[in-house]
């Protein structure tokens, strides 16, 4: 980190911001879902496309810290360490993690602008990652046998499908209109 | 510490620019410029485009020029850029780009503690930078929650806290109502700095010592502020 | 926003220093996650309730930090009582233990001030500073982070206007790929001010 220079921790800072700001506005409506979405973990997966796995990582770790040290930056305002606790708080931490591994993979794959491969990124980072750290956390405090637990949070997997290949289309366009950042 | 070789020439206090050429995305924006800045009050003007904000930002080494010198008492922007910086205050057009703490009082500190400086003395000069703007009472308040004014007058305050030797200034009444312009033209105004001044709005040059008027990354008019902007009318039209 | 969840009431519990509170959370935590059985979860609960009264909190802000969770827990409940060996002895135990976590969480939450809060976590960075954490660097992306938070809302809000003027209110690209584009010029504008204004990243903190 000693490294990072003036523009790295502003990116940083600004993601952070962004999945923040994402939390606070009104969920979404998108045309077949019968549920709005909530962008946040839009957020992350961007953050890992755009920023890459460094920086993509610290953006979100900045994230949960805003949440631990009490601002209510989650939906619903709320935020604070109950939440981090709480049976769904693995998947919150595994934010950074995700942003990461999206990062990775999308630098390994050459992702580039093309968006399926971004797509495949998004999904094995931002859902593969973030749900692998989620279901450790509930099965760890809950003691609930792995299949179940796993099998729990199964609903919320096509809905975060869809998140991952709008991320790859922003990705990929923001990419083409503007050079990236790093 | 490095000795701020700034200090022993301090007698001939100027900013000068020798040669200057710069591009942007390929298109040059500053084309040969040779200019020295001895006056108390310079004002930049000139349409959007004209090279005016990259100039303002040679002054303190925030853009260092692709050919020829820049000098702040003698001080070289290419080389010397955190003394440059140490002696040229920036105000940027937008208050809200350039306030990064979250309250005014935290905001104000930011400089100062960017340096190195001591906590105690940190909260005097904060202290003292409050009450001569009037921001006493807003002085926990969130940043985000003041008026345009307010923002403005904050973001000179942060910059004024750091004692610089000369204050730039890109647009500083752009965004602000008539009121507030007012406001921020009685600062300036009242600034022992020097002070170069990057505007559209002629009304806050009046009093001023120089006037350059930019046209094409060139300097087509440098004079009084009379002459100056009848010229720049004229050229206008 | 800049408030946070922070209630202030003249207590005890807001007196104690938050780095004590933060490691107690730490300890109560491991020592229910490790402790077997039923009197873990029932000691705590006891705990929770009596630190929640002695702290003086409204009952109801502290359901409303909850109230998400009571689906989650009462889901939770079921999944175990249905499924696994235990039953639903079991599963009123873990899910007690849960509850008790988050309360605990929650009230630390509640009665310790952001800047309290930041301070132990910055304190925390510089212990980490071996493993190539910066503790100064850290501090001020919170703090800018937190400064951007109602200028990132805004500009979502603004862009969300924006396309409901042209009609395309319900595309999540037509909100992010402006968002995303906008963010990458606020950087280059802050970065502008940030070194404007003297800082340096790779000096750190330098004396006068």
């Amino acid at each position: 980190m000693s490294s990072l220079d003036t523009r790295a921790m502003v990116l940083c800072a600004l993601f952070a911001a962004v999945v923040a700001a994402l939390g606070v506005v009104p969920p979404i409506p998108i045309g077949f879902l019968p549920v709005p979405i909530t962008a946040q973990t839009l957020g992350v997966m961007l953050a890992g496309a755009i920023l890459g796995p460094r920086l993509g990582f610290l953006a979100l770790a900045l994230f949960v810290l805003l949440v631990a040290i009490g601002l209510p930056v989650l939906p619903g305002g709320r935020g604070g360490l109950g939440v981090l606790m709480g049976p769904t708080g693995g998947f919150i931490l595994s934010w950074p993690v995700g942003a990461f591994a999206v990062g990775w993979l999308a630098r390994r794959m050459t992702a580039g602008t093309r968006p399926l491969p971004l797509f495949v990124c998004c999904a094995l980072g931002g859902i593969g990652a973030v749900y692998a750290g989620g279901i450790a956390w509930l099965w760890l405090v809950s003691g609930l046998p792995l299949e179940k637990a796993a099998m729990g949070t199964l609903a919320f997997v096509p809905g975060d499908l869809i998140k991952a290949a709008a991320a790859a289309a922003v990705a990929a366009t923001v990419r083409r209109v503007r050079p990236m950042p790093v | 510490m490095p000795p701020d070789p700034g200090k022993e020439r301090r007698h001939r206090l100027m900013i000068e620019l020798h040669d200057v050429r710069h591009r942007y995305d390929e298109r040059p924006v500053l084309d040969g410029i040779t200019l020295t800045l001895t006056e108390r009050r310079v004002a930049v003007v000139g349409h959007n485009g004209s090279g005016k904000s990259s100039f303002a930002r040679l002054l303190n080494g925030l853009v260092v020029p692709e050919e020829g010198r820049v000098t702040v008492d003698g001080l070289d922007t290419r080389k010397d850029g955190r003394a440059v910086r140490r002696r040229v205050g920036f105000v940027f057009q937008n208050p809200d780009l350039q306030i990064v703490y979250p309250t005014v009082e935290e905001d104000l500190g930011f400089g100062l503690k960017a340096r190195g400086m001591a906590r105690p003395e940190i909260a005097a000069r904060v202290d003292a930078m409050l009450r001569r703007y009037g921001l006493e009472e807003q002085r926990h308040q969130a940043a985000h929650t003041l008026s345009g004014g307010e923002k403005q007058l904050l973001a000179i305050a942060a910059v004024l806290v750091l004692e610089p030797a000369y204050v730039v200034f890109d647009e500083p009444t752009t965004l602000l109502d008539l009121r507030n312009r007012r406001r921020v033209a009685e600062v300036i105004a009242a600034l022992e700095q020097r002070a170069i001044v990057v505007t559209h709005d002629l009304d806050l040059i009046a009093g001023f010592d120089r006037v350059l008027v930019l046209d094409r990354g060139r300097v087509v008019v440098d004079d009084a502020p009379s002459p100056a902007l009848a010229a720049y009318v004229e050229r206008l039209s | 926003m800049i408030l946070g969840l922070y209630l202030h009431r003249d207590s005890p519990v807001h007196r104690w220093p938050a780095g004590a509170k933060l490691a107690a959370l730490v300890a109560a935590t491991v020592g229910l996650l490790a402790w077997p059985g039923w009197t873990g979860p029932l000691a705590g609960a006891a705990l929770v309730l009596w630190l929640l009264r002695l702290a003086r909190l409204p009952v109801k802000t502290v359901l409303t930090q909850l109230r998400p969770l009571f689906l989650i827990m009462l889901i939770f409940f079921g999944v175990q009582a249905l499924f696994t060996d235990g039953g639903w002895r079991e599963g009123l135990v873990t899910t007690l233990r849960f509850a008790v976590l988050v309360l605990l969480a929650t009230l630390v939450t509640l009665t310790t001030r952001i800047g309290d809060m930041t301070a132990v976590f910055e304190r925390v960075f510089a212990v980490l500073r071996p493993l190539g954490v910066d503790p100064e660097k850290m501090a001020l992306m919170l703090a800018l982070t937190i400064r951007l938070i109602p200028l990132l809302v805004g500009q979502v809000q603004d862009i969300r206007m924006a396309q409901r003027a042209r009609g395309v209110e319900r595309s999540v690209l037509a909100l992010l790929v402006p968002l995303v584009v906008k963010v990458l010029g606020l950087a280059d504008a802050l970065t502008e001010a940030l070194e404007a204004r003297g800082y340096d990243p790779t000096g750190g903190v330098r004396k006068e």
